[in-house]
Parts: structure tokens; sequence; C-alpha cells
């Protein structure tokens, strides 16, 4: 089991990737434990798969360092390899390869393997045996990735959006085998810019951005640290602000179409007041949430906040020194 | 081992399951075979008395080259596009076993190819020559060459770009290389340029290992050599893995 003083399986220290002259993660510093599953959430281009491709060793940091079960992934590959799993955001098998040809050839490649047909019954493909990859749905394949990922009882599994435009049930499957893995003492380091599935999954959220830590510690820290004195609901967009402010006593804003911040405690009775007033308009409540926000309202506000003091993704200006 | 093993197999599997390439690998050149044998259209060296003797080297030097460069060419060259071989990079089975799993499996499926072409050169009256030996050691310089360029492609070129280049490579090494058509038959420039090509090295040694009377061919032993060498160094070089 793992104890709470074992060393982190992931660490990433000061870690910055450039292609070019463009930044693609700028001194990023998080670690991820045996036994968690640490989701690295952010919006498309954030430097996540930059990110989780240094740590199983496709790529060299610029500058910083990382290791993955005290190892460096490029130098300790051979080492490295035999105990992580990856699963790709796309592709992977040859596209005339059935699902249990797949696992019985990876299952080859490992000391002690998971039994394929386990794993196949596992993620819901053991009715699959006689399609090819080229045949099955998106779904599917990513079923099939996540049981190759963990055919050789791996410590650490990289899960690069493991359940990206897939359908509901498949999402739901995924994530129940992935929560299974704490229970092995797996730590599991995810990739994913769907905020629903950090807050569901994750143990550890490292939100980022334009390839830096924005926000790093547990869904419920996350969403405690930026609880605000406000109410925040969701209504029709277009409602008269003013006049509800007016009648309950506070500022009203639309944070954004849909999505109204009235700048007060959550006391009960400013809460009553705020669903009188849509009562006598009519007008439906979509939710209402008083003080406690979700991790959405955080990640959008600290996105935008980002955004807002990078004008511009500045790459490097190289100064050339004439002599 | 045990990797090692499951890795070829599974190539074999793959490859059998892939009905173009068989068809370029087996079917084609068989039909060569049969048909210029038995159709009296193409021209023949002088002093060859059947047809039959002069095709086979000719074809089985073409099998080689099918099975080494195109179908490895275009199948390895949708797998990285695929990127089954940056997930094989992220397991233990590493890039030498990978290698070795190629090599095997396009081995394997090139002694079955030689043999069916024999049979059905023995079946057309083909009277082997020459040091028939000789040509095993032919047909392995014949499959580092080709192998290497089918590689060099693969790991350079997207894989659409190497599907039609693999494709347009065969149909150009193929004419000049001198495997159905005679140098003899060719304008000058063109038998020079042919010489100094794969294709036209391996017929060429091929045609001295097995047809007895035809031209020593040193210098071709030395052309294939040095394709040998060369094509899967440059792969080595410039393979990229994704």
């Amino acid at each position: 089991m793992v104890s709470p003083e074992s060393p982190p399986a992931i660490e990433v220290n000061n870690l910055t990737i450039r292609y070019g002259d463009r930044i693609a993660v700028n001194g990023l510093s998080f670690t991820a434990m045996p036994g968690k599953i640490t989701a690295l959430l952010g919006p498309n281009g954030a430097g996540k798969t930059s990110t989780v491709e240094t740590l199983e060793g496709y790529r060299r940091p610029t500058a910083g360092s990382v290791r993955v079960l005290g190892l460096d992934p490029v130098a300790d590959h051979r080492q490295l390899v035999a105990r992580i799993g990856v699963m790709l955001q796309s592709g992977g098998v040859a596209t005339g390869m059935r699902p249990g040809e797949a696992l019985r050839l990876f299952a080859s490649y490992y000391v002690d393997p998971v039994d394929p047909d386990e794993l196949l019954e596992l993620v819901g493909l053991a009715d699959h045996r006689s399609s090819t990859w080229r045949s099955m749905s998106g779904g599917e394949q990513q079923r099939l990735s996540l049981a190759l990922a963990l055919v050789g009882r791996p410590d650490v599994a990289f899960l690069d959006e493991p359940t990206a435009g897939i359908d509901p049930a498949g999402r739901q499957l995924i994530r129940r085998v992935i929560a299974d893995l704490r229970g092995r003492g797996v730590a599991v380091l995810l990739t994913t810019h769907d905020l629903e599935e950090a807050e569901k999954l994750a143990d550890h959220v490292v939100i980022i951005d334009h390839g830096v830590v924005l926000a790093d510690g547990t869904p419920t820290e996350l969403m405690r640290a930026s609880q605000g004195d406000d109410v925040r609901f969701g209504a029709p967009s277009g409602l008269d602000v003013s006049s509800l402010g007016a009648r309950i006593g506070a500022v009203v804003t639309e944070a954004s179409p849909g999505e109204y911040v009235v700048a007060s405690a959550a006391t009960p009775s400013m809460v009553a007041a705020i669903t009188a007033w849509l009562a006598e308009m009519d007008l439906p409540l979509a939710d209402l949430r008083a003080g406690r926000q979700r991790l959405e309202d955080v990640f959008l506000r600290l996105t935008a906040d980002a955004d807002a003091k990078t004008p511009e993704p500045t790459p490097s200006r190289r100064r050339r020194s004439r002599r | 081992m045990k990797a090692l093993l499951a890795q070829t197999r599974s190539e074999l599997m793959l490859s059998l399951r892939n009905g173009e390439q068989l068809l370029v690998n087996i079917a084609i050149p068989l039909l060569l075979l049969v048909f210029f044998s038995a159709v009296k259209v193409l021209p023949i060296p002088t002093g060859v008395d059947k047809r039959v003797d002069f095709l086979a080297p000719g074809i089985i030097a073409l099998a080689v080259m099918s099975n080494a460069m195109v179908a490895l060419a275009i199948g390895t060259g949708f797998e990285r596009h695929y990127k089954v071989l940056k997930r094989l990079g992220a397991t233990p089975l590493g890039r030498g076993r990978w290698v070795l799993a190629k090599i095997g499996m396009v081995k394997i499926l090139l002694v079955v190819q030689i043999a069916l072409i024999v049979v059905a050169a023995l079946a057309l009256g083909w009277n082997p020559g020459g040091t028939p030996w000789l040509a095993i050691p032919a047909v392995v310089l014949g499959v580092f060459a080709f192998g290497g360029i089918g590689l060099l492609m693969a790991g350079t070129l997207r894989g659409t770009v190497t599907l039609a280049l693999a494709n347009g490579l065969y149909l150009l090494l193929l004419l000049l290389g001198g495997m159905i058509i005679p140098f003899s038959e060719m304008p000058g420039f063109l038998g020079t340029i042919g010489k100094v090509l794969p294709s036209g090295a391996l017929s060429q040694v091929l045609q001295s290992c097995l047809r007895s009377g035809a031209d020593s061919a040193g210098s071709a032993w030395i052309v294939l050599a040095i394709w040998a060498a060369l094509a899967p160094l440059a792969a080595v070089k410039f393979f990229r893995w994704e």
C-alpha cells in the first residue's frame, strides 16, 4: 500500500519546452503521487501534451528536469518503459489489428502482463473480437488504447485526453477503470480540457495555460480557495440586472451570457430575494451556487486572468549584439 | 525472445491480411513470369534458349524489390502515420527488436514467394545454370538495399506520399532494371543508368548466378553491395518515428 511518505511518482521541475521560437511550456513544476489521479487541466494548446510527452521520453526538456519513478525518461528509457503505460490521444494500433491480437502482442512485451481476456472484459470489448481497429468506433478505440496502457501492470499511467470525443457510456466505463487504478497504487496522470472530468475523477488538479501552472491542489481546495462573497446563478441571458440589483440591494452583473453574479454574501434571505424576483418575472432558474463554486468558475477565471496578463504569447526576443 | 517472436508473428499476420500487399508481392511477379514466358512480345538477349531462362532470375529480383521495398515502405509508412511506431516507442519492445521483426517478416514472405516463382518457372521449363547458391547472398544483399530504401521513404515522408512514391519507383526500377527487358535492348545511356540502379545490379547478379552463359557480374556485385550498405545507413540516419 502507498504510505503518505512515499516519494512522488512524477516530478516536474521548472520544465521549459520550446519549439523554435515558440514556448510551449514555461517553467512548469508539479508532482504526482502513487495511488492518486492527477489531472493536467487546461485549454487546447496549454502545453499538456508537450509535458506528458516529455515525461514519456518522446522529447527532451529545453530546460528544467523531469523524473518518473526516479528515472530520467530519456537516459533511463529502457528501464522506464517497462513500468509505464501510455495512452496516446489517437492512433497507436495497426489498422488491421483486432483487439485480442493487439492485447496479446503488447502482453508479450512485459514480464508479468495482465491476462488479455480479462482486460478485454474489463473495457467492454469482449464482444468485439473480430473487428479490426479501422472498423472500431472512436470510443472502442479509446477503450482498447486504455487496455493496452494497462496490460503491463504499470506503476505510472499517462492518459492523454482519455475520454475526448466519446459517448457518455464509454466515458463512464473509462472513468470507472481509471478510478480503480488508485487502489493498485498506480500514479495516473491524465490530461483533459474537460472540467467535469477533472472534477469527477481527479484527486489532484494542476491547471495550466500558456505553459505555466495557474493553480494546483485538490478539486475541493481549488474551489474553496477562490470562493468569493458572491452568489452565482444561471437564468436566461439579457435580464435587467439593474432592476434586480435595486430590488435586492446588491450589485448584479452578467458574467457571461446567462451567468449572473450577485456581489453579496449568500445569506438565506439574499437567495430568497433573488428567487422571488425570478418568480415574479416568471423566469426559469438554471442553477444557483451560493459560495461554493464549480471548478469551471475557477478555471474560467484563472485562464481569463492569464490571458489578460499575457496580451500576446510573446516568443522569446533574441537580442543580437553587434560588435 | 518472446516479444520478438510475437512481433514477427504479428507483422506476418498483418501482411497476409493485407490483400493489395499480397497482390503486389506474389501475384504480379508470377503473372509477369507466366505471361511473358508464354507470349512472345518481349525481346530476350541473344543466345538464350528459352524465354523463362532469362525471365526467372529477373522475376526473383522483382520479388525482392516488391517485398523489401514497396510492401515494407507502404506498411511502415502507414504505421508511422497512425502513430503505431510512436506507441511502440513507449513499450519495452525497443527499436532494435522492431526492426528485426520487420526483417524477419520480409525474409519469411520472400522465401515463400521465391519458392512459388521457382516452382512456376520449373513448370515452364526453366533450366537454371550458373552457380545457384550465390543467389542466396545476392538476395540477402537485395533485401538490405531495397529494405533500406523502403524504410528511408517510410521514415521521412507522409504515408500517402510514401504510397505513391513506392509504386512509382517500383515501375521505374522494374523497367530500367533489366528484370524483364534486357539491357541490350535499351539505348546506351538508359542501360548505363539501369546498371547502377539497385534493381539493375540485382538482376544482373541473379542472371549471372542462375543462367549459364550470362555475363559475369563483378561490377554489379559491387554496385549491389554499395546500395546494401548505404541505403540502410541512410534509413537509420534520417528515419523519424513520428
